[in-house]
């Protein structure tokens, strides 16, 4: 089979190569003449002019016809901003993208060569220049502020009291990290202190540790500021919440944030694109490994703030859940812990302090 | 006379070395064709090389575009290729790429396309065969040197090849290599040998790229002929110079950063390294940032980008006005923008990091910088748009993939303005959007000058033409079929698919698109078959092709008016002066179409611009037309 396949490929080929030597040799012995050959000069710039009709049509085409399937709903309220300075940035694009194309192809079309005619001998003309220089640094300033604008209030710092959230990325699955009903504080955490059961790295010598508590999946209160606090335990990885226009890198040794407030619950968004099982979902963008492409984190938004508040109460504790890491509390906290934890008091009789060096 | 001419061309070195070209007649075949100091046989070189290196490239795009546009396809039968890359599902008997192969196919084929084609094979290949010939020189300022560049080259080549094969695989971090991932074996298998070789074949690399980039810089400063003013050179040369400057500043940075890297790695450093839990072990690198290791990194990999373009864009000056039968269009301005732009490309890097946790603040300033770049860029757009105006235009394949060149340079630049603006890239950072743009901008509109450079100086080259038909088809199999790869990758970035994806099927938010991504693939690899069609050109040609007229296309430039067969030495006898720009075609008067930079504006008074006239006196008091009627006289002979 193999064979008759390899056989065939080389039959091909040796055809292909006899009628370019035949080509080849006819247009030895019949030399084309000047008209000819400005006829089949011309040709290419019928077929530039045919390219850019057609392109362009095509490209109309799909951009209508599927916008549905690559304009993504925005659910973020700095998202809405960011996707309004995206669409004007394209209609400026497209407008100029559209106009020095086919001005560009017509004129491959208008100028192609011709024996009776001459080039004009136009070497330079400062207006022309100054003109194209300035109307496009205008254009570009204005986008320029408008994006920096957007920009600034994005990355601006976060009210006091938006809803800090940590997410952890390491090969390859993300975990979330919140602050706990208690104290509404994220505990200290320490890269050495991570095992396979700690794997936040908690140090419970901190008492905002104790009512720390961990979801694989991602819960949002709707309508209110949220922190996301970002780390990495092990190589790059990257938050990204296509619906909320949000991607910051999670870097190890560097913990980075973004702040954003979403406007659309889950349940909305499910009435909105009219799918029932529309479910919001984090990706990463930075490259990490073999499993890079699988790292997806579910997310999902409350309906309010209060749904989401029972949610959070309704959470264990990282302590309760482990109740073998008490014995890192340092002595004087272990009440602390217990309460905060919401660990049954007797738990403290059965442990004996551990140091943590 | 020769007394005469000595003392008309007092700072031209090597001017009337008649010996000179002797001693090429007497080398062997090693000196001649292996480790060559002639620029012109080194140029062939770093083609050939370069030319291997893209159908490497190529295939291996093909290979991971296999698995992207046919994603429950049956693979096993490139198990005789890939071996065990290639995962046998016992069950089902199914073949599949190995995802841990498919990232080390990504990053290759980065590292190999836009360092070992785009930067040796077309800047070393162009910038080699060129400046001497261009600027009237008998050979670079130190030929040497420049064997050597292309021999470190060579060796970077075998190590980077060699690096495909080990059992471990090539690096597979992104051809960014961005630490920790690089740096640390336990987190990908591709981080151990092959990110080693990777590392020591990327320093061979840069020491190449900086040999070849001093004797360029110092060629075109202290070699031109007579008469070769900077405001005389084509832009060709303009480009080659600001291309080396760049690399010779930029470079250095990625030898450091590649060194502090190698530290991490092999010797217990903690450059890029900090706070570490991997494999169930907390590493004792503390105290480094990723993040620096990533400005270290674009300082030269933004520059790099220009570093891969200015050529092609000096490429398709010189074709697009030789073609038009028009001078380029605001020959100062092009010079203004390239100068502009090569300042430009060091401050705007960190634009490939706003969303790395990099200080938002930086970001501003650098959407500042960035979105500023797009206005020289635009200024060359309009400046050949208005040199096709009004010509006469020639498509010779050449004129064809120049022309092509400026439509990628327009369709993957706009979409810059996107990605420059800060605000707009959270969202496209790292998608399709981004591997759109770039490949338009500077994988394609570069790809497609190198080879409007091939078919245009082929017949210096190797003394015959292409076949025009050959290359006309494989003009529009390519042109239309590099539309068809990048143009639908827009609407996949904007539904926000990631890159470096293996497959998307895990997520609701990225489904659909199979169709797209099946359509590219399908158009990747009838491009990648169509450059076939050039290689049979090519090579056919070099031994079978209809031998050159001494000036195919009419042009103007020095480098015709060398023998057609041009031994080490370039011209037989004086070097020719020059009295004119490059982009005299069509001048109004004139009885041709074009007027060499080597005629005099004495022997043009029909087409002389009043200014031109005063020149005259110039021409004469110098003893420059001394050389012109000897050069008659040599016609007589």
């Amino acid at each position: 089979m193999t064979l008759i396949i390899g056989l065939g490929v080389v039959l091909v080929l040796a055809i292909l190569y006899l009628i370019f030597r035949i080509g080849n040799l006819v247009g030895l012995v019949k030399a084309k003449t000047q008209e000819e050959e400005d006829a089949s000069n011309g040709l290419h710039g019928y077929f530039f002019m045919f390219f850019t009709a057609g392109g362009l049509l095509l490209f109309f085409w799909y951009s209508i016809k599927y916008w549905d399937s690559y304009v993504k709903p925005v659910a973020s309220k700095h998202g809405a901003i960011t996707d309004h300075l995206f669409w004007i940035t394209m209609a400026i694009v497209v407008i100029s993208f559209v106009i020095i194309s086919i001005v560009m192809f017509w004129f491959t079309f208008k100028y192609r060569y011709d024996k009776n005619r001459k080039a004009e001998f136009f070497p330079d003309n400062h207006y022309l220049e100054l003109t194209w220089t300035i109307v496009p640094a205008i254009v570009l300033t204005l986008l320029i502020f408008k994006g920096l604008s957007s920009w600034n209030d994005i990355t601006s710092p976060a009210k006091p009291d938006a809803e800090v959230i940590e997410v952890i990325g390491q090969q390859f699955a993300w975990t979330a990290r919140y602050p706990g009903v208690k104290d509404n504080e994220l505990g200290v955490f320490n890269f050495k202190l991570i095992d396979a059961t700690n794997e936040f790295g908690l140090d419970l010598t901190d008492k905002n540790a104790y009512d720390d508590f961990k979801s694989l999946e991602l819960h949002l209160p709707p309508h209110k500021e949220i922190l996301l606090k970002i780390r990495a335990k092990d190589v790059l990885h990257s938050v990204f919440l296509p619906h909320f226009r949000v991607k910051m890198d999670a870097v190890p040794g560097m913990q980075t944030h973004f702040k954003f407030e979403v406007t659309k619950s889950t349940s909305e968004m499910r009435a909105e694109t009219g799918n029932p099982n529309f479910n919001y979902e984090m990706a990463c963008t930075e490259i990490c490994g073999k499993g890079h492409f699988s790292m997806k984190f579910p997310v999902f938004v409350h309906d309010t703030e209060e749904d989401y508040e029972k949610w959070k109460a309704s959470q264990e504790s990282w302590l309760k859940q482990n109740p073998d890491y008490l014995k890192f509390v340092p002595a004087n906290l272990r009440e602390a812990a217990l309460i905060k934890s919401g660990l049954p008091m007797d738990q403290a009789v059965t442990t004996t302090s551990v140091s943590l060096n | 006379m020769a007394t005469v001419d000595i003392h008309a061309h007092p700072p031209v070195p090597h001017h009337d070395d008649h010996e000179h070209e002797h001693e090429h007649h007497h080398g062997n075949f090693w000196t001649n064709y292996i480790f060559s100091q002639d620029h012109k046989v080194i140029a062939k070189q770093y083609l050939i090389t370069g030319i291997i290196w893209a159908l490497i490239g190529g295939t291996l795009s093909v290979l991971f575009r296999l698995q992207l546009g046919f994603p429950d396809a049956d693979l096993s039968w490139l198990r005789p290729l890939l071996g065990g890359w290639i995962v046998i599902d016992p069950a089902t008997q199914v073949g599949k790429l190995d995802t841990e192969f498919y990232l080390a196919l990504v990053t290759m084929h980065g590292t190999i396309m836009v360092f070992f084609v785009l930067t040796a094979g077309l800047s070393g290949t162009f910038s080699n065969f060129l400046i001497p010939l261009q600027i009237g020189a008998r050979d670079m300022a130190s030929g040497f040197m420049n064997m050597l560049s292309y021999w470190f080259f060579f060796l970077s080549s075998a190590i980077m090849f060699t690096s495909l094969f080990i059992s471990t695989g090539p690096a597979g971090g992104g051809w960014t290599i961005y630490p920790p991932l690089s740096a640390l074996p336990q987190a990908i298998s591709g981080s151990g040998l092959g990110m080693t070789l990777w590392l020591v074949a990327m320093v061979f690399f840069i020491v190449s790229t900086l040999l070849g980039g001093v004797n360029y810089i110092t060629t075109v400063i202290n070699l031109r002929t007579q008469g070769m003013s900077f405001s005389r050179l084509p832009l060709t040369i303009w480009a080659f110079f600001f291309t080396a400057i760049i690399g010779l500043l930029s470079f250095p940075v990625l030898f450091g950063a590649a060194l502090m890297l190698v530290f991490d790695r092999s010797f217990g450093t903690s450059f890029y390294l900090s706070d570490i839990y991997i494999a169930g072990e907390a590493l004792a690198h503390e105290g480094g940032s990723p993040i620096l290791f990533q400005h270290l990194f674009w300082f030269l990999g933004h520059p790099e980008v220009y570093i891969v373009l200015l050529p092609a864009l000096g490429i398709s000056s010189e074709i697009i006005a030789t073609n038009s039968r028009k001078p380029i269009f605001g020959y100062k301005a092009m010079i203004g923008s390239m100068l502009f732009i090569a300042i430009l490309s060091f401050v705007v890097w960190a634009h490939h990091m706003f969303v790395t946790g990099m200080n938002p603040f930086l970001g501003s300033i650098f959407t500042l910088l960035t979105l500023i770049i797009a206005v020289p860029s635009a200024v060359k757009i309009f400046n050949y748009v208005t040199t096709l105006w009004k010509g006469n235009i020639v498509f010779t394949p050449a004129m064809l993939f120049s022309i092509g060149l400026v439509s990628f340079f327009l369709t993957g630049g706009i979409t810059g303005i996107f990605l420059g603006n800060s605000a707009v890239d959270i969202q496209l950072h790292d998608t399709y959007f981004v591997v759109a743009h770039f490949h338009l901008v500077m994988g394609s509109a570069s790809f497609f000058g190198m080879l409007a450079g091939v078919y245009h100086w082929f017949p210096k080259m190797f003394g015959r033409m292409m076949d025009d038909r050959l290359g006309k088809i494989h003009f529009w199999l390519t042109f239309i079929g590099v539309y068809l790869v990048f143009f639908p990758m827009h609407y996949i970035g904007i539904a926000g698919f990631p890159r470096r994806y293996y497959s998307w099927t895990n997520f609701e938010t990225f489904g659909g698109f199979t169709d797209l991504n099946m359509l590219v693939s399908v158009a990747a690899i009838a491009t990648l078959s169509a450059q076939f069609i050039f290689l049979f050109n090519f090579f056919y040609s070099i031994f079978r092709g209809r031998l050159a007229p001494a000036n195919p296309w009419n042009s103007t430039t020095l480098e015709w008016t060398t023998p057609r067969f041009p031994g080490h030495g370039n011209w037989i006898g004086e070097i020719p002066s020059v009295y004119r720009w490059p982009y005299d075609y069509s001048k109004p008067g004139a009885k041709e179409d074009f007027i060499p930079q080597t005629i005099p504006y004495s022997e043009t008074p029909e087409s002389n611009f009043p200014h031109e006239n005063e020149l005259i006196k110039l021409e004469m008091s110098n003893g420059s037309t001394i050389v012109v009627e000897e050069r008659k006289d040599h016609g007589h002979h």
